[in-house]
């Protein structure tokens, strides 16, 4: 999708009409206008109102632009009602399950991919249906594994690894991973192992410096997801102390004052639209990706 | 493909199977050492391959597993469980909001489909005429996205506040009557839809906007050169261009609104009488309020198997045609 002047729907000699230049011009001003109202106003409404105080938020009659600022709403929310403690939750949650999936994943595609065991195939179809199934529709006997994992009987309720290792088994992961490495040259890892590398050092010398642009995607998904969930962590971290700021903000929207539930809503949302800004390509690439297999 | 050592062994023995194996000729290697090699460079990949294995067994098939039989057993944490047959369905179906739910999350899907199917393809298509500020559009319409879906909760009920919510007011600036967002019984659900559609359209609209620019042009040009109007051309170019990723698209998009919950869950608490209970919600309830699991079980599993239905069709039509 490259914004070079391709044909597409609208010839350029309609366009270069005099009707078409100006419907032209009128649609992109209105869409233009549009989407900064519906997407990016919303937006500017949460952070403004963090701002206002509680008596002018209360009005019936908002105001566009707060008539005196109290940045103090912002500092009260994080120290005060203890959403710093819980965005250091989700901080230590995403990087947690991030970490925990690029080991586990890279490791599973990695074999699948290129050490090729027996019965390999086998394993990865079990993987890969279980994209095809329901996530909610199994949130019952998951809660109830997790609450006492097979084999070991361990129950991991309020701790961060209900979060981490449910994380790990993700066979989107495993698909884009292994999709990736499988174009990478035999020959390359067969020139490696001539050279006496094992297969350690295969994948972390000859594999990975060549898998950024997928370790990329994988990581970002796996940060962004955990950072936005709030179903999971609601069931299996039931103590408030444990909970990650989305399963907090709604524990408290209850109680908190509006410009401080507000300003607790924007501290939520920065990181993710930061990491959007930063990572706007691999995102977009990632999202294609996925929806466009085969 | 994987048949030499991966590690150099000082044994002469190994260097020579290296060696028979690297030019091609792996007839001439002692039978036993060769199994051997297998056996070990098995025993490696599945050392790779065992912490994924591990989550997956725990976290995922087993309770695939697990949700068959948990439908017909009683569950509580104080004892073992009990297999009670088929009473967890007769309790489900006694339940009058068993049938509410099911209809909900029907209106639901259905609504979904009119706001978030069309409105994201009529997005794409105009966005993809834009010779100029494409990248700034497709940013704003994916920002809802990245935002946590929490926020996006709390930032619609917000709006929706009949005192100082942002839609009456805009209302009443351009002289309409206000409106009871959420507690209206017919208006929750069309308004619990505007919020979804909002957050996540984003994502659709990418997904098009890619689709649309593998069109080739030619079919424009041709399709010009016959005479073909521009609704013609979209009707008869580009629809047709775009059928499979729009049938991969609705699959999806049905799979995931059937499992609506943070947007009834948030907003509205499944009222007011019970007009937006959906099925997960009241999943969500029987475990994890009223802690009767294999209520909750049953539920699932009558969630599973229309969702799957749907999945499957999904498979074939990607099977098929990708």
């Amino acid at each position: 999708m490259s914004d070079t002047a391709e044909r597409t729907l609208i010839a350029p000699t309609e366009l270069n009409r005099r009707t078409g230049k100006i419907l032209y011009r009128f649609v992109l001003t209105a869409t233009l206008i549009g989407f900064t109202v519906v997407f990016v106003f919303p937006l500017y409404w949460m952070a403004s109102g963090a701002l206002k105080s509680s008596r002018e938020l209360a009005d019936p009659n908002p105001t566009l632009v707060p008539h005196s600022f109290h940045p103090e709403a912002y500092s009260e929310a994080w120290t005060n009602t203890g959403l710093g403690r819980h965005f250091l939750n989700t901080l230590i949650l995403a990087l947690g399950a991030w970490l925990i999936q690029l080991i586990v994943d890279v490791a599973a595609a990695y074999a699948l991919s290129k050490l090729r065991p027996v019965l390999g195939n086998v394993v990865l179809g079990m993987m890969l249906a279980t994209l095809m199934l329901p996530v909610s529709a199994l949130l019952v006997p998951t809660y109830l594994t997790v609450t006492d994992v097979p084999l070991i009987h361990v129950n991991l309720i309020n701790t961060p690894w209900a979060i981490w290792l449910p994380a790990a088994a993700n066979a989107f992961n495993i698909f884009i991973l292994k999709r990736f490495f499988d174009q990478i040259p035999q020959e390359l890892m067969d020139s490696a192992r001539i050279d006496g590398a094992g297969p350690v050092r295969v994948l972390v010398s000859v594999i990975l410096p060549l898998s950024r642009p997928v370790l990329a995607v994988v990581s970002i998904f796996a940060v962004v997801g955990v950072w936005k969930d709030f179903l999971w962590p609601l069931i299996v971290l039931p103590d408030p102390a444990k909970q990650p700021i989305t399963v907090a903000l709604s524990r408290l929207a209850e109680f908190l004052p509006a410009n401080q539930l507000l300003a607790g809503m924007v501290i939520a949302s920065i990181p993710l639209l930061v990491l959007f800004l930063i990572f706007q390509r691999h995102i977009i690439a990632g999202l294609t990706a996925g929806s466009l297999k085969g | 493909m994987a048949t030499t050592d991966m590690r150099a062994q000082p044994l002469p023995e190994d260097t020579v199977v290296k060696a028979a194996a690297s030019s091609g000729k792996p007839g001439r290697t002692p039978p036993r050492s060769r199994l051997a090699r297998r056996v070990r460079e098995n025993l490696v990949a599945y050392a790779f391959l065992g912490a994924g294995i591990a989550v997956f067994a725990a976290f995922s098939w087993y309770p695939i597993v697990r949700g068959w039989l948990l439908g017909f057993q009683q569950v509580t944490f104080a004892q073992p469980a009990q297999w009670v047959g088929l009473d967890n369905f007769r309790r489900l179906f006694a339940d009058p909001l068993f049938v509410t739910a099911w209809q909900n999350t029907a209106w639901f899907t259905a609504l979904a489909l009119v706001f978030g199917f069309a409105a994201p393809l009529a997005t794409a298509v105009v966005l993809n005429e834009f010779r100029s500020a494409r990248g700034y559009l497709r940013m704003t319409v994916y920002l809802p996205v990245m935002l946590p879906p929490i926020v996006t909760m709390l930032l619609w009920r917000w709006f929706y506040d009949p005192g100082p919510g942002l839609f009456n007011n805009a209302l009443e600036v351009l002289h309409l009557p206000a409106q009871q967002w959420l507690e209206s019984e017919h208006l929750a659900m069309v308004s619990l839809v505007l919020v979804s559609t909002w957050a996540n359209m984003g994502t659709t609209t990418l997904i098009y906007l890619a689709a649309l620019g593998g069109i080739p042009g030619q079919l424009y040009e041709a399709a010009e050169l016959d005479g073909a109007s521009i609704r013609q051309r979209l009707w008869h170019v580009t629809l047709p261009q775009m059928r499979f990723i729009l049938m991969i698209t609705l699959l999806l998009q049905v799979l995931g609104t059937m499992q609506v919950f943070i947007e009834p869950y948030i907003l509205t608490g499944g009222g007011p009488n019970d007009a937006t209970v959906t099925v997960l919600l009241l999943l969500f309830r029987y475990a994890f309020v009223y802690n009767d699991f294999g209520l909750a079980s049953a539920m699932s599993m009558l969630l599973f198997v229309v969702l799957g239905a749907f999945s499957l069709v999904y498979l074939r039509l990607t099977r098929s045609n990708g």
